[in-house]
């Protein structure tokens, strides 16, 4: 059969959304940043937002998560995103915004703006990817990585006494009154995937009926900073990760 | 309709933040300067002007949801005192970085550290040399009146906008605090967002719509050549403020033979100094800078041909004297003068050190 | 004409609000004002004072160190601004409270007791101004009229119903004012 046949729009089963630019990402092979920007230009995409959408990007991997989605954005200092999202939906209250952070932005320098936006309730969704380390400067400490866990600044493994404990801060968020919905999901199967792209989707239906804050938590993997292949890091995610980051919703109102 | 009120400085700036249209304002209290907060909320002017007041959780959110609110254009402004605009720092460098428009009050109060809080003016470097990282300025703006106060805020954000950069109105807990008479001006309505991509041009988050190509608040750059090409352009605009904004106020200065050089509560101090120098036979003149960046180089440079000595008088150790000093060049004795630590210097004070450097002995 | 006054109390005792209606019936006389209170911690029941300039001209420095006037409310402020009245000047003190009384022979001294007097009208809010019609019967700087009307701007409108209270008592301070021989 020629190509050509092949390629017929009768064929056709899978597309990229139009809402993820051309730009090749700069994320490593393995890496969980991709899928979810993938998963959240589609549901952009599919609700037909884009020309509403502004996104506020973080400071750690996800910097440049402007190049890949083509929306207006905002590029917050780090841990700020909560609050500079603030800024932007208060004065553009009928804008669908988000804030797309990682592990130290949202849990670790940004948590009082996390704590607070939440706090007040503002109408945002929240991305969080939580791979428990610091992939962009070098795969440092990060407020969730586990006990034991190797990192770059605790080589020997994660101690408590020195290093203080693993944070559980979608635990602690989802306590707060302005959160409407607050749930934890992973990429490392397909099934996976199609469950946090309802999350994502959900978190911004929300904002568009006004509830409040949403925030969606990806456990993620880092195989750079782990130092292990994807398939298993995967596997690794799995076995240590989820046992202390269960998946699922914490909140649903 | 002319509408004169008996205010504080600090109510003033509330009350012209409403008037001129200021879309938001975002904030977190410390003393001298909760009023501009409390004056707000007690107008609830969303209600009216539909203009948005929060009360952050800390100064580094507040500036960065000013941050948010610039990169959507809007009119948006915050306060603090020194301790809480140490705080802002970090955004006010970035929001340069990425050349956004927007308003900070500065209600001096004394440090370093937690410092008094009573009034001084030793935030004049972190004002005019940057404040936070990297090359840049903000447009600073010294009230030295209650109707000032009012009258800077809608002129601080013209200068924003028209150089998309940060500016500052650097006041005082004395101008803060003092009421005076102020003539407020009417009701502005808030621009729309079509008049204000009319007026400032289409680089606001506020959405990609097919029209355009998508708009992007960032200040990062990781190709070196790129980003010094960028500092040379954020160079190229600070240049212009110099060249286009210097504002000053001369008073008694044409036949002077001692000049005093004073912003903000120092400047109205220095004038009753003059009136008392000049009563005792001294030639007194006092130059007032009303931009503190751009600073008044030149006219300081005109009056140092006929003068014979300068006194830099402020609520600091000796900040501003360097840019006097600058100005002047090594070609007239430039002394400096000032009280600190929340102590206001007394109008005597100046002029016996007026005479101690320049004419006794 | 130009009035450099000096209002020193207790934090509590009015002195910020009468400064404040002060400097609100010299707008209403048409000229240039200015009120520099005292602020921070050292109102919450310390001292408070408030510088209030009265001019006909543009005024320069809020902030002086010497004054035409001083009222003068507690021991405190009597022992720090009695030195400040410039010679010639006037110091109006209440009596109660006050241990050691003005000494300067170079300047006039009036005395009114207006706590006690506050007392005896069931109001202590009247207390600043008793102080205040004692002032003007010394030196008016403000016309009458004037000084209603500023009572009225500075009054919050829940307020307006204590304004003929007000006006009684300062009536009474202009009655009861004395002048002290040293």
């Amino acid at each position: 059969m020629d190509i050509k046949e092949i390629v017929k729009e009768e064929n056709l089963v899978y597309k990229k959304s139009m809402v993820l630019t051309d730009k090749e990402m700069h994320y490593c092979p393995g890496c969980t940043h991709g899928v979810v920007h993938k998963l959240i230009a589609e549901v952009i995409d599919e609700m037909g937002i884009q020309e509403k959408t502004i996104g506020v990007a973080p400071v750690g991997c996800a910097v440049f998560a402007y190049d890949y989605l083509h929306i207006d954005w905002q590029e917050a200092a780090h841990g700020r995103a909560p609050a500079v999202a603030t800024g932007v939906k208060r004065l553009l209250p009928d804008k669908m915004v988000f804030s797309y952070q990682g592990d130290g932005d949202l849990a670790a320098i940004g948590t009082a703006e996390t704590i607070h936006a939440c706090n007040r309730g503002e109408n945002i969704v929240m991305v969080f990817i939580n791979n428990g380390i610091y992939g962009m400067t070098g795969g440092q400490m990060a407020p969730t990585t586990l006990k034991g866990m190797k990192a770059s600044t605790c080589p020997f493994g994660r101690e408590p006494q020195q290093d203080g404990n693993p944070l559980k801060i979608t635990e602690l968020l989802a306590q707060l009154p302005g959160t409407s919905y607050v749930t934890r999901h992973s990429c490392h199967t397909a099934a996976a995937v199609r469950k946090t792209k309802k999350a994502l989707r959900k978190a911004f239906e929300n904002q568009q009926q006004k509830k409040g804050t949403s925030l969606v938590e990806v456990v993620s993997t880092c195989s750079s900073g782990w130092k292990m292949t994807p398939a298993k890091a995967n596997d690794w995610m799995v076995e240590n990760m989820f046992p202390f980051y269960p998946l699922g919703d914490l909140k649903d109102e | 309709m002319k509408e004169l009120k008996l205010m504080k400085g600090n109510e003033a700036i509330a009350e012209a933040a409403i008037r001129c249209g200021t879309d938001g304002y975002f904030g977190y209290p410390i003393t001298p300067q909760s009023e501009i907060m409390e004056t707000l909320m007690a107008q609830q002017p969303w209600n009216t002007t539909g203009m948005v007041v929060l009360q952050a959780e800390s100064e580094v959110a507040s500036i960065n949801m000013v941050y948010g609110g610039a990169g959507c254009g809007k009119k948006v402004m915050t306060s603090s005192s020194s301790p809480g605009v140490s705080l802002m720092q970090e955004g006010l460098s970035y929001m340069a970085g990425c050349e956004l428009p927007c308003v900070v009050v500065n209600v001096v109060r004394g440090g370093p550290g937690l410092g008094t809080i009573q009034p001084a003016q030793s935030d004049y470097f972190q004002s005019v040399k940057g404040g936070g990282h990297g090359d840049y300025k903000l447009i600073t703006l010294a009230p030295a009146s209650v109707q000032e106060m009012a009258d800077f805020v809608e002129l601080a954000f013209e200068l924003a906008f028209k150089y998309r950069n940060p500016a500052l109105i650097l006041s005082d807990g004395v101008i803060g605090q003092m009421m005076e008479k102020v003539e407020l001006q009417p009701q502005q309505p808030r621009m729309t967002e079509e008049e204000l991509i009319e007026k400032y041009g289409s680089w606001a988050t506020t959405g990609k719509t097919a029209d355009r190509e998508r708009n992007i608040i960032t200040s990062v750059e990781l190709a070196s050549e790129e980003m010094e090409a960028f500092n040379y352009k954020l160079q190229a605009k600070y240049k212009a403020v110099e060249e286009n904004e210097v504002r000053y106020e001369n008073y008694m200065c044409d036949d002077a033979e001692y000049l005093l050089v004073a912003y903000g509560s120092s400047a109205r101090i220095c004038q009753k100094s003059v009136e008392i120098a000049r009563e005792k036979g001294i030639k007194a003149g006092l130059l007032r800078p009303i931009t503190l960046f751009p600073f008044p180089t030149k006219p300081i440079q005109d009056i140092a041909k006929h003068v014979k000595g300068i006194l830099s008088v402020e609520m600091s150790a000796g900040q501003m004297v360097e840019d006097v000093k600058l100005a002047v060049n090594g070609s007239v004795s430039v002394e400096h003068f000032g009280r600190f630590g929340g102590i206001i210097p007394s109008p005597d004070e100046v002029v016996k050190a007026l005479e101690s450097n320049f004419i006794e002995g | 004409m130009k009035e450099e006054i000096i209002i020193a109390g207790f934090g509590g005792q009015g002195v910020l609000s009468m400064g404040k209606i002060l400097a609100y019936s010299g707008v209403m006389q048409d000229l240039e004002v200015s009120w520099m209170p005292s602020y921070g911690p050292e109102m919450r029941g310390g001292t408070a004072n408030v510088t209030v300039i009265l001019s006909d001209s543009r005024i320069s420095s809020p902030i002086l160190h010497e004054f035409d006037t001083a009222i003068i409310l507690n021991q405190q402020s009597m022992d720090k601004f009695e030195e400040q009245v410039k010679p010639g000047g006037i110091l109006l003190y209440d009596g109660n409270g006050i241990t050691r009384h003005p000494e300067r022979k170079d300047i006039n001294i009036y005395r009114v007791d207006a706590a006690e007097e506050a007392a005896k009208m069931h109001s202590t809010k009247t207390f600043n101004m008793i102080v205040l019609g004692a002032y003007l019967k010394i030196n008016e700087v403000v016309k009458m009229d004037n000084v209603l009307k500023g009572l009225k701007s500075s009054l919050p409108e829940r307020h307006h119903h204590l304004l003929p209270l007000n006006e009684k008592a300062i009536t009474r301070g202009m009655e009861i004012v004395s002048e002290v021989e040293v």
